[in-house]
């Protein structure tokens, strides 16, 4: 009886062997389905994009060939896709400040947590209205199911037959190289870019965040290939936030431009700039002494700008350098700026307002600072893709002269590997890893404290 | 019972054995062809492409569509129309070589980097001319034919004459005797009365080109490529070539006058307004066909 469960066993295990050989590497839903393309051809590795998927995306999601239109899809076709992550993580974050003794956050602890937790859930549409009309939608919902759109936008391609100008309108995510919507990791401090969304401790202004998509209008112009990128968008200073809950009155401009260089084996190398100039309101009405969202008043400026670098030593590895240089006026470094939460358009009813006869203290300061992200991919096929990353935050001169000066720097270091054993043109699935240490310095319950928190994560990212 | 289940999980182990076996062996076959035919190379102007270089690209941009093997079957090729290439044929559209001849590299180079309309194969142009050079040395390995032919000798195209009324209206003359309406119609829409007919060398329906949607052809757009694709014929569809059966400065006529039945492009301006002066009207198939020269026989493969 042993002899025959043994030879049963062998058989089923050389079975499984051989289909465990056969799976092959395949392609992203929504637009892989209507031009039968495999997710290889666009990405470098799911979501990120390659230099075609970039092209793709800068034509407005069209091949540019005589199928664009969506008159030539099968009736049934349906530009959707939904992507969700069933995750396992352990996330430790240390120096929380707990209540000990009946006291209130009189003491500090490491907190670890560990258990099975749930991403959002992105709903994305898009692609062509016609022939050189493009659109996008994408409802996205927190892990508790509570929606709000992500981006919604249309855009005119090609213009003039011409594929220097498009014009973008709606809430859209801004033109950068390294996209913050396409990252490859997923923990809570290493699923975004902290050089994207760095803000001086006690700083007011929210409206700088070049990893958040915008309400706007944009024009990008590209050469037919795509190594020359220019684009400049005029933006409502709100954040994204939608019924301008901030000033009604103020706008930024986000300009970026980008050449690529054909260097033979090594790949196309790419270099460019960008810079955010604008200005949002520090002055509010009040209503019972709250903000009344849509009043502000008393714009004040500020600026991000840095360089981008796209490197490739050949197929496999590849490096990505973002640095910035980030100033906000001196109000904003003493908390004036944002009235309402963000998350939910609730006025604060404790924001400082900068009404009439408002003095700042003397030791205060407009803060600025510089920051650089550093993000390499090893793409050992478009499979699997193993991704290091090392971004680091310095102020430069604090908002307030008796501050440490190193007060809210930051380090933050990822590392991680998608392998993606599946994907089809109608459906996609990765097995994903990732481990996320992250330090703030002078942020703790006590003065001089730094903070620490790492995450470690697996999970499954599926789109269909 | 024991002894039964034995029996046949020994016979299940033995045919999956058997099976394993001839997969190996089978692999085995085709690896060996595959390294020889690896050693591939390429040339286009300063470049050098190895196909074992492009392993990796076709693997990521090419394979959902040309398949594995190169014969156009990839995972995606059942939902698409056109068909895509298979490359195992060693046969190929846009030449610049005579009819029935394999291209040149920097055909197929030319190929890659600018697409085909009026199908889902996109302008490859992002990618560097060196692994563009790369796939046109993978896409040959998977022909023999790279291996016991040469490629054709490019056909000379004479420098393009001043575009005239008179070469208009001789171009039209020519595309009635040459019966290009039958398949173009008329108009050049693709609707003469043989368009419903036609099938490709591996018997799939196939459409004309119609001259009056859209300003790009599938083998370039420009009156040279015009002129190339109408001397060489499209291999493997009934499109036949024309190099033996009209002239040089006939040919450039004909293009003269085929821009005349596109829309208005960047290309046509001063056909389309001496078209418009001429008052030129579409043939008559009915009219008395002049004297011309013999239709040539379909593209090799081509059925017309």
């Amino acid at each position: 009886m042993f002899s025959s469960r043994k030879t049963v066993a062998g058989f089923l295990l050389l079975v499984c062997l051989m289909f465990a050989g056969a799976t092959e590497a395949h392609a992203i839903p929504a637009f892989a389905r209507k031009y039968g393309l495999r997710c290889s051809a666009c990405h470098e590795a799911w979501p990120m994009l390659n230099q075609f998927g970039q092209k793709f995306k800068d034509n407005g999601y069209q091949l540019m060939n005589d199928r664009d239109a969506p008159i030539w899809q099968n009736p049934a076709y349906w530009p959707v896709t939904f992507r969700m992550t069933p995750i396992w993580h352990r996330v430790s974050t240390g120096r929380v400040a707990v209540d000990v003794n009946g006291g209130t956050n009189n003491s500090e602890a490491r907190i670890e947590t560990s258990g099975f937790d749930l991403s959002g859930l992105d709903f994305h549409t898009g692609g062509t209205l016609d022939k050189n009309i493009s659109f996008y939608l994408l409802p996205s919902s927190d892990s508790t199911g509570t929606f709000h759109f992500e981006t919604v936008m249309a855009r005119l391609d090609n213009v003039f037959n011409s594929p220097w100008l498009n014009i973008k309108l709606g809430k859209f995510e801004l033109d950068n190289l390294l996209s913050e919507k396409r990252i490859l990791t997923l923990t809570g401090n290493g699923g975004i870019y902290q050089t994207y969304h760095f803000i001086p401790v006690g700083d007011g202004n929210i409206f700088g965040q070049i990893g958040d998509n915008q309400l706007g209008l944009e024009w990008l112009g590209h050469s037919a290939n795509d190594r020359t990128r220019l684009s400049a968008a005029l933006l409502s200073s709100s954040d994204g936030n939608t019924n301008l809950i901030t000033g009604s009155n103020s706008y930024t401009g986000f300009f970026t431009g980008s050449q690529a260089f054909d260097t033979g084996r090594l790949g196309v190398q790419r270099v460019g700039f960008y810079a955010m100039v604008g200005q949002a309101a520090t002055t509010y009405l009040t209503s019972g002494g709250v903000p009344i969202p849509g009043s502000g008043v008393g714009n004040k400026s500020f600026s991000r700008e840095g360089f981008v670098g796209q490197f490739y030593f050949g197929p496999h590895f590849d490096l990505t350098v973002v640095t910035q240089h980030g100033s906000d006026n001196i109000y904003f470094g003493q908390g004036y700026g944002n009235a309402s939460d963000p998350n939910n358009g609730t006025a604060f009813s404790d924001l400082p307002n900068n009404t009439p006869g408002t003095v700042l203290p003397p030791t205060a300061r407009a803060p600025s600072w510089n920051g650089a992200t550093f993000e390499a991919h090893y793409v050992y096929s478009p499979q699997l893709i193993f991704i290091g990353r090392y971004e680091v935050e310095r102020m430069s001169q604090q908002a307030l002269t008796t501050n440490a000066s190193d007060l809210g720097d930051l380090e933050s270091f990822t590392i991680g590997y998608r392998y993606m054993p599946i994907m089809t043109s109608r459906a996609g699935f990765a097995w994903h890893n990732e481990y996320n240490w992250m330090k703030t310095d002078g942020t703790g319950p006590n003065p001089g404290e730094n903070l620490s928190a790492s995450e470690l994560l697996l999970g499954f990212d599926f789109a269909f | 019972m024991e002894t039964k289940i034995m029996k046949t999980s020994s016979l299940l182990l033995g045919a999956a054995g058997l099976l394993l076996m001839s997969a190996v062996s089978w692999g085995q076959m085709t690896a060996y062809q595959e390294s020889q035919r690896l050693n591939m190379e390429a040339h286009v102007g300063k470049y050098t492409g190895h196909a074992k270089d492009a392993e990796g690209t076709y693997r990521r941009y090419c394979v959902g569509c040309h398949g594995v093997e190169g014969d156009g079957q990839g995972e995606n090729a059942q939902w698409l129309d056109p068909m895509p290439r298979n490359f195992t044929l060693g046969q190929f559209k846009c030449r610049s070589t005579p009819s029935g001849t394999l291209p040149l590299d920097s055909d197929l180079y030319d190929s890659i980097g600018r697409g085909f309309d009026r199908s889902v194969m996109p302008p490859w142009n992002t990618l560097t001319n060196q692994e563009k050079v790369d796939l046109v040395a993978y896409v040959k390995h998977f022909s023999s034919k790279w291996t016991t032919e040469k490629a054709g000798d490019p056909f000379p195209i004479p420098p393009e004459p001043e575009v005239t009324a008179d070469k208009i209206q001789q171009g039209q003359v020519l595309f009635q005797k040459l019966e290009c309406w039958k398949c173009h119609g008329v108009e050049g829409r693709a609707n003469g009365p043989s368009s419903d007919t036609l099938t490709d060398d591996q018997n799939r329906p196939i459409k004309p080109y119609n001259f009056a949607e859209g300003a790009r052809q599938k083998c370039g757009s420009t009156d040279r490529d015009i002129y190339r694709i109408f001397m060489s014929g499209l291999d493997g569809t009934p499109m036949p070539s024309y190099i033996d059966n009209v002239k040089p400065e006939e040919a450039w006529e004909l293009v003269f006058y085929l821009r005349t039945l596109q829309q208005k492009n960047a290309y046509n301006a001063k056909e389309k307004a001496i078209a418009k002066q001429l008052g030129l009207k579409p043939i008559d198939p009915n009219a008395p066909v002049p004297a011309a020269p013999a239709a040539p026989a379909a593209a090799p493969g081509g059925q017309q």
